[in-house]
């Protein structure tokens, strides 16, 4: 709709008007401007107001004080405990899938079919993937059943797949491809004189990855990390198919303060929590950035 | 010659490469390639692309391995050497500095991976830097340095090590012309300071002219000849090496007796001891000289001006023959003589020429 019809407009300005072109050139971006306004700017504007607002529409920070309850506090634990290890094991089995991906030739099979493999398991989340672990590790399913049939039990002591490990593990299923997208640009940026180069100097595989390899690829890595760290945190209807009593993490805590069936739903305090998440990925991302932008014109 | 300052005079190591052979999967890369570098001689290996040049060199630094052959340094037998033991320095084609250093730490690197203490590390970055004449530049990064200036500290680091050997393959290529000109005669002064054996990788045949003691012209994995630059361009050993180096004209002609006659004029040959018959000639643009005095018949070396390409003192002049287009070099100011469109009667001095003779296997690209 809009987006088809404003650089046509754009476009057809030229001719008219030769000298006065840059003038209108502003148009073109308006569908990108009024996207970002109706979908991210306007939800977190009322996130913000609401999380201001009492029940009985007087201004305050009385929703704030219920994040200090201790179950919200195990909720935040828990939200960043799955997301941290989901993040640093992705980052670190991304990262040696990138590696061997990126090392070997540039435009083989293999590069290719992880690449865009990575690229459909990146966003493969939801209830399709809650429901292919269910299938496959729950309680009657067939990888699960196959299992115990030559005698391993792997719910010897519980099952933990709708637990914060079975979590952890389920968001593992997205967070590694991502790392191989996200990563897999800064090993394309090693050059391999630099290794040479250390080599002719006297130096060796350690030497190499300690003050070469290691120190170009350390930043990159991190903000990595703390992209596929926003990443889980974030992530929200994967737990929320799997997890049914919900509670375990914060997107669930939401959910059930705006829904609750009880009738006792505290939009507010929803809001409050809302925006509490925001902060942290806003200071997650903005990390992520300086990072990136400290590795930008090393490994061009 | 005396090391100035304060590196210490070492005399470069003689350097063998012994029936180097090299194959890739179809290719054969170097073929029994066999070349001997005196102590503190600098050798420009020269080709066209392909012909092997950097992987002579990469042989020799131990960065790719030898199907057969051997590689002495020194008197050492280093062929299962690996690389970072063979205290080679090299400068690459592609910036290869480290983009996390600044300069003086890409120059002490090397130093500290052998454990040079701190103080002297710092003494003999500066020291190096400044060889370079780069001592103002020591704190910035790679990507705060222009192309030429990158690769002098690529220099430095190399030099840094004090390594038995200098290797660079194509240091010049990604700068531009003024700039290569200059840190071609930079990296001479210093490799003459340093007194390091050091074999030099160009495709470029001036480069390659202007700065070795020696140079070799390879062609498909092996040395087509080996000598100083005056003999490789006065005296070429092939004709492959007559037509790579420098310009030639290829005349037709007719072998008779160890002489072979060139449109009415009858040059010695290099090698007189062939079969009579067809043949072309290999004539350099020096050995053609024209005059345009008075009226003109028509004759096998008369033709016409044009173009002239003036390239300083000298001036290059293309002369049309009719059925042939014929270069001749001579001084500008006699160039200016015969503008476009002269009508010129040429002369072709008697120098030994090699010929080439039509080969019915070979097919002309
Ligand atoms: N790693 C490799 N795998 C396969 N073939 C290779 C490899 N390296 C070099 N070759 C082949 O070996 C031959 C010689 O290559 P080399 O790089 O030594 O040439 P060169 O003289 O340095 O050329 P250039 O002037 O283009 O750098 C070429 O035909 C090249 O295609
Ligand atoms: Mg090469």
């Amino acid at each position: 709709m809009t987006a088809a019809s404003s650089p046509a407009l754009s476009s057809a300005a030229r001719p008219l008007e030769g000298g006065r072109r840059p003038t209108l050139s502003w148009v073109g971006v308006v569908p990108f401007f009024l996207y970002v306004g109706v979908f991210l700017l306007l939800p977190t504007a009322i996130i913000v107001g609401g999380s201001l607002l009492t029940p009985s529409g007087s201004l305050s920070f009385a929703n704030f004080e219920g994040i200090n309850k201790p179950y919200m506090f195990k909720a935040f634990a828990s939200s960043i405990a799955i997301s941290a290890v989901s993040a640093v094991v992705g980052a670190f089995v991304g990262a040696l899938l990138a590696y061997a991906v990126v090392t070997g030739k540039p435009d083989g099979i293999l590069r290719r079919t992880v690449m865009s493999g990575a690229g459909v398991l990146a966003q493969f989340g939801g209830v399709t993937l809650t429901f292919a672990f269910i299938a496959t590790l729950g309680t009657v399913g067939f990888v699960y059943v196959f299992l115990l049939q030559h005698g391993i039990d792997i719910y010897a002591r519980g099952v933990w797949l709708y637990d914060q490990a079975g979590l952890t593990l389920i968001y593992l299923y997205f967070q590694i491809p991502l790392m191989v997208l996200v990563f897999a640009p800064a090993l394309d940026g090693i050059r391999p004189q630099w290794r040479e180069a250390t080599d002719s100097l006297g130096g060796g595989t350690w030497h190499y990855w300690r003050y070469i390899a290691g120190p170009l690829l350390f930043p990159s890595f991190l903000g990595c990390t703390l992209l596929l760290f926003a990443n889980a945190f974030s992530a929200y209807a994967t737990a929320s198919a799997l997890l049914t009593q919900g509670g375990v993490i914060l997107p669930l805590q939401i959910q059930f303060l705006l829904t609750s069936e009880t009738g006792s739903s505290q939009p507010g305090y929803a809001k409050a929590l809302a925006l509490a998440m925001i902060v942290i990925v806003l200071v997650v991302m903005t990390l992520y950035t300086l990072l990136q932008r400290r590795t930008a014109h090393w490994l061009r | 010659m005396t090391a100035t300052g304060s590196s210490e005079g070492r005399a470069g190591v003689e350097v063998r490469l012994e029936h180097l052979t090299r194959k890739y999967a179809t290719t054969t890369a170097l073929d029994r390639l066999t070349l001997t570098l005196a102590p503190g001689e600098l050798v420009a290996l020269l080709g066209p692309s392909g012909c092997g040049k950097t992987t002579a060199l990469r042989l020799l630094a131990g960065l790719e391995e030898a199907d057969s052959g051997r590689v002495i340094i020194a008197g050492k037998d280093v062929t299962n050497v690996p690389a970072n033991r063979r205290n080679i320095g090299m400068v690459f084609q592609a910036y290869s500095l480290f983009p996390h250093m600044s300069a003086r730490q890409n120059v002490e690197f090397g130093m500290q991976l052998q454990h040079v203490g701190p103080a002297e590390r710092r003494e003999r970055a500066t020291e190096v830097l400044d060889l370079v004449g780069l001592a103002a530049h020591a704190n910035k990064f790679a990507h705060q340095l222009s192309g030429g200036q990158q690769q002098r500290v690529a220099l430095a680091r190399a030099l840094a090590i004090k390594p038995k050997v200098l290797l660079l393959d194509e240091p010049l290529s990604a700068l531009d012309a003024k700039v290569r000109a200059r840190l071609r005669d930079e990296i001479r002064r210093v490799q003459l300071e340093v007194g390091i054996t050091t074999l030099f990788v160009t495709h470029d045949q001036e480069e390659a002219l202007a700065i070795a003691d020696r140079v070799g012209v390879m062609q498909s994995g092996h040395l087509e000849q080996l000598g100083p630059p005056t003999e490789i361009y006065s005296r070429p050993a092939t004709p492959f090496v007559a037509e790579f180096v420098g310009l030639t004209n290829r005349i037709k002609g007719e072998v008779h007796g160890g002489t072979v006659d060139v449109r009415g004029t009858r040059i010695p040959l290099v090698d007189p001891d062939v079969d009579d018959g067809p043949a072309t000639a290999l004539v350099r643009p020096e050995a053609v000289t024209l005059a345009s005095n008075g009226e003109m018949e028509d004759g096998p070396l008369v033709g016409t001006v044009i173009a002239i390409a003036f390239l300083g003192a000298m001036s290059r002049v293309t002369v049309d023959l009719g059925d042939t287009i014929v270069l001749a070099q001579m001084a500008t100011s006699a160039a200016s003589q015969t503008p476009a469109g002269t009508k010129v009667r040429l002369t072709l001095r008697p120098d030994p020429v090699l010929i080439q003779r039509e080969q019915p296997a070979a097919t002309a690209p």
